[in-house]
């Protein structure tokens, strides 16, 4: 026993400290163990002969040459695979909406360039990747789909012969009386909004390793994965094994932005293989296999329009969504999942009353679309903050005026948004007005009117936008599809040696959850957060959990992890009482101790849980009977979910000979609710914006009309460098906490989600004088260059 | 089928010899035949900058290098900078400005990092910028990268 003076019982205010990463220290040396990295005795690669033709029949498949290969193993086509995976569809209960299949490999149809045909499994990846040129298919080209208006007409031909068009899925919202409120507008204003088609390029690509144990008959996938519970869930359908007997774990994840929350093609290959041959399989994606098949982002065409009264009052808004998303309807999200949020949320966070819009999700020949940071959102903020700035210059208001009349203001909690979201609270104005303050309006109008004088093209730019984050069960992120994305699991358990672990249903993919859900999880039960070893993206260690999308990592994490703490921390004050021979509620704990208040008895919870465990006679058997271990598993249901808002304002400057946009300065001030790890909360604002950045200036997935991908090496994709993205000044304001266990809101995406309105509002502020709009992103060189030209010509 | 050549090659002061494919990446020599996975294929043509080493003190994409390149010459990897236990001192300026989240891009960046700390005043932030920008980070903007190496570069220069 030690010496009462070595115990210590401060008790640190772990959550909101700027505690230093534990990931770093093994992911600086090269010690990290991402998938590309595992190493199996006897494992093969497989290498993927993909469809080069957007829609076609398949003739035939010949692989006997390269099965003759030496050192091929296996050859599978889309036949041999459809004898080897049960067929799967992302299914949903959603009106008008259809599923449609997903083969792993093609058969009969390949409906995207891109589409995996054939596997080679070989003793090497470069023999793999010989043996694909000695695949011969012979395709029978059909008429090719990449314009999702023609796609959408009632005499199209269609993608998928099974369906009734190649509209996967259309939904209507409406609220007040839409039509009376144009009639009664001072201004009315719009056009047609484009936000075209984007891809998360992670740095690190897409990777699987699949192991299948004969003597257990279970299955163990490692991949590179922001969903595993889903992911295992959907492998025990498709394989015909239960649960327990698949496990699907995601090591460290070179990140993930969504583009990791679907199940692919790859990953039941992989499996199906590994069972197959009875040897572990890999498979690591190169970047052009990347490029042309992770879940793409975007691709919408908005028709949207805006009335206002003459005081800036927004009286109604009407928006027609067409949403291209790609030859097949993704798991387990579906077509939907990115344009009907954009319908969702683009009354963002203004008073409208009056709301009518329409939504068409359009398969065509590309790649699926699915999550990507934000998800609709970055493109409803776009087009509503756009029609607000439009009608503005038209009313000759300021921009930040026109927002600060509309916003809805803290005495209107909860607020009821024209879509059916409710926003609890959140601090709207405060945003605002704090952006306003921080980057200094006022002054950088007045430098504007003297660069302007100068005949520069300086424009400072404005965005507001709300989102729920820690959706729970009440309105899941997932409507209508058989999955369970309102909860989440947590496990808190002491063992035998007392140490500490918490284990989790999410995965972590660069967000430093190991750090913030082990300060949480140590605050919460009194123990030091080194103390405190996290599990996450392992299947094996909660019986439900989804992953990591949707910004709820701290909600779900942080609040699931603080149930299961809290009732792991009664369990030792109950047996704390009865050592130390004190009352319960004298007991208190901290740094890894307990004590009994304003008096020198103390122990360590390392003897506690050695008094419970293994020194019979220290406890009583009914106290054991009834506390049985220093363990507890909790699920926590946000119900709602919590609102998450904030305003971006930046300043740009387009250069008058390249076109360029330079970003001077950018500020985001953000309610995120209580922050766990301010570098860390800060660090995700970072990275949002410059994806948003990316989004708004450089990025495009460009199909030709024969829908093949145009851009499918990152030189013809531009992805965002160190020297086009400026220094981000980034505000936590301090606003009334939400609902949520431990009152963390999610701030993930958030980024993402302001930053192309904002810097679509500040080039079109830059260009006003030539009566430009930013209509269509990205805001390239050209064309910024063919808008100028067209203006100038008058 | 395949003839293979003879290199030798000094990786993080180690004498290594072997014989490879004419083909074989350095990339995968480096992570396949010696088990050193901390340099990392990113885009395997060169832009991501994920797989830079340092090769006879320069940096290079070592996905864009065939391993019988690299025979007779020094190879430096993320794995010679520090130790899980004992980072070194740019690690430890990216650990404590949080430069990095997922840590794919990481092993690349501090590689260049090392190069333009060795070669460059890096006078502004700007020129860090600059000496960066062949390494796609996607995760965190730079701007703590930059810090980092800012930092770093500020105790280089205060030695």
């Amino acid at each position: 026993m030690r010496p009462p003076d070595d115990i210590s019982l401060t008790r640190p205010q772990y959550v909101g400290a700027k505690v230093v990463r534990r990931e770093d220290p093994r992911l600086l040396t090269g010690a990290g163990n991402y998938v590309a990295d595992i190493k199996r005795h006897g494992m093969v690669h497989i290498a993927f002969r993909r469809s080069d033709h957007a829609h076609a029949t398949i003739r035939s498949v010949d692989v006997a040459a390269a099965r003759a290969l030496p050192g091929v193993v296996s050859v599978y086509t889309g036949k041999d695979m459809a004898a080897l995976a049960n067929p799967y569809q992302a299914t949903s209960r959603m009106k008008n909406y259809q599923a449609t299949f997903i083969p792993p490999l093609a058969h009969e149809k390949v409906r995207y360039v891109g589409e995996a045909v054939v596997a080679v499994v070989a003793e090497s990846r470069y023999v793999a990747e010989d043996a694909l040129a000695h695949i011969e298919i012979d395709f029978a080209p059909l008429p090719v789909l990449v314009d999702p208006e023609e796609s959408l007409k009632p005499g199209s031909p269609k993608l998928h012969d099974d369906l009734e068009s190649n509209i996967l899925a259309a939904r209507e919202f409406a609220r007040g009386e839409v039509e009376d409120a144009f009639a009664n507008a001072a201004v009315t204003t719009g056009g047609r909004f484009h936000f075209t088609r984007t891809t998360p390029v992670t740095i690190e690509a897409r990777a699987s390793v699949a192991e299948y144990d004969k003597g257990a008959r279970s299955l163990t996938l490692h991949c590179t994965t922001q969903i595993p519970g889903i992911v295992r869930d959907k492998l025990s359908e498709i394989f015909d094994l239960p649960g327990p007997r698949i496990r699907v774990i995601a090591p460290d994840v070179g990140g993930g932005f969504g583009g990791k929350t679907s199940l692919y093609s790859e990953e039941i290959v992989a499996c199906a293989a590994a069972r197959d041959l009875g040897r572990p399989v890999k498979w690591v994606s190169d970047r052009m296999e990347d490029l042309m098949t992770t879940g793409n982002a975007f691709d919408e065409i908005v028709d949207a329009e805006i009335a206002i009264a003459e005081d800036g009052a927004i009286l109604g808004v009407k928006a027609d969504v067409i949403g291209d998303v790609g030859a097949y309807s993704i798991y387990p999200w579906t077509a939907t999942i990115e344009p009907v949020q954009v319908v969702s949320f683009l009354p963002g966070p203004y008073r409208i009353e009056n709301y009518s819009a329409r939504v068409r999700a359009v398969a065509t020949n590309k790649t699926l679309t699915g999550a990507y940071r934000g998800v609709g959102r970055p493109i409803s903020v776009f087009v509503m903050d756009r029609l607000l700035d439009m009608a503005a210059r038209k009313i000759g208001m300021d921009p930040v005026e026109i927002r600060r009349r509309n916003l809805v203001n803290d005495d209107e909690f909860p607020y009821k948004a024209a879509s059916g979201l409710v926003w609890d609270k959140s601090a709207f104005q405060a945003c605002l007005a704090e952006a306003a303050d921080g980057i200094g309006y006022d002054a950088l109008r007045r430098d504007q009117e003297k660069a302007r004088a100068e005949g520069r093209w300086v424009g400072i730019g404005v965005a507001s936008y709300a989102e729920l984050t820690g959706v729970g069960s009440r309105i899941a992120v997932a409507p209508g599809m058989p999955i369970n994305t309102g909860t989440e699991t947590c496990n808190v358990a002491i063992d035998s040696t007392g140490a500490v672990t918490a284990s989790f249903g999410i995965a972590s993919q660069g967000q430093g959850m190991e750090t913030t859900l082990a300060q949480v999880v140590a605050e919460e039960l009194g123990v030091k957060v080194d103390d405190v070893d996290i599990v996450l993206g392992d299947t094996a260690s909660v019986s439900h959990g989804t992953g990591t999308y949707a910004s709820r990592g701290a909600v779900f994490g942080g609040g699931a992890g603080i149930l299961a703490a809290k009732a792991v921390h009664e369990k030792i004050v109950r047996v704390a009482g009865h050592l130390l021979e004190a009352a319960e509620e004298d007991i208190e704990t901290g740094d890894g101790n307990v004590r009994v208040k304003g008096t020198d008895k103390s122990m360590t919870i390392r003897d506690l849980a050695r008094a419970l465990y293994s020194d019979m006679g220290r406890v009583p058997k009914e106290m054991r009977d009834e506390i049985d271990n220093l363990e507890a598993t909790k699920v926590y249901d946000p119900f709602f979910g919590t609102t998450t808002s904030a305003s971006h304002m930046c300043l740009i400057e387009i250069d008058p000979e390249t076109y360029k946009v330079e970003i001077k300065r950018y500020i985001v001030v953000e309610d995120c609710g209580r922050v766990i790890n301010p570098l860390i909360a800060d660090g995700q604002a970072h990275g949002g914006v410059a994806q948003g950045i990316g989004v708004a200036l450089m990025e495009e997935v460009i199909h030709d009309d024969t829908g093949q991908v145009l851009t499918a090496s990152l030189v013809d994709y531009v992805v965002p460098s160190a020297v086009e993205i400026p220094s981000i000044d980034v505000v936590h304001v301090e606003a009334e906490l939400p609902n949520t266990v431990g009152g963390f809101r999610g701030l993930g995406e958030g980024g993402t989600i302001g930053a192309p309105a904002c810097i679509a509002n500040a080039i079109s502020d830059a260009l006003s004088p030539l009566g430009i709009e930013i209509m269509e992103i990205p805001a390239t060189p050209e064309r910024l260059f063919r808008l100028i030209e067209a203006a100038r010509a008058g | 089928m395949t003839t293979t050549v003879s290199i030798s090659v000094t990786v993080n002061g180690v004498a290594q010899s072997a014989e490879v494919e004419p083909r074989l990446l350095l990339a995968d020599f480096l992570r396949e035949n010696l088990d050193l996975t901390g340099t990392h294929v990113g885009c395997e043509h060169g832009i991501c900058g994920a797989c830079t080493v340092l090769m006879d003190g320069d940096s290079v994409r070592s996905c864009l290098t065939l391993a019988v390149q690299a025979d007779g010459a020094s190879v430096e990897t993320v794995e010679s900078l520090g130790d899980i236990e004992a980072l070194g001192p740019l690690q430890e300026a990216f650990r404590e400005h949080h430069a990095l989240q997922c840590g794919f891009c990481t092993p690349g960046m501090l590689m260049t990092a090392t190069d333009i700390l060795r070669k460059y005043d890096l006078a502004t932030d700007d020129d860090i910028r600059d000496g960066l920008s062949g390494n796609i980070c996607r995760c965190t903007g730079y701007q703590n990268i930059v810090a980092a190496v800012r930092s770093a570069a500020d105790k280089r220069d205060a030695t």
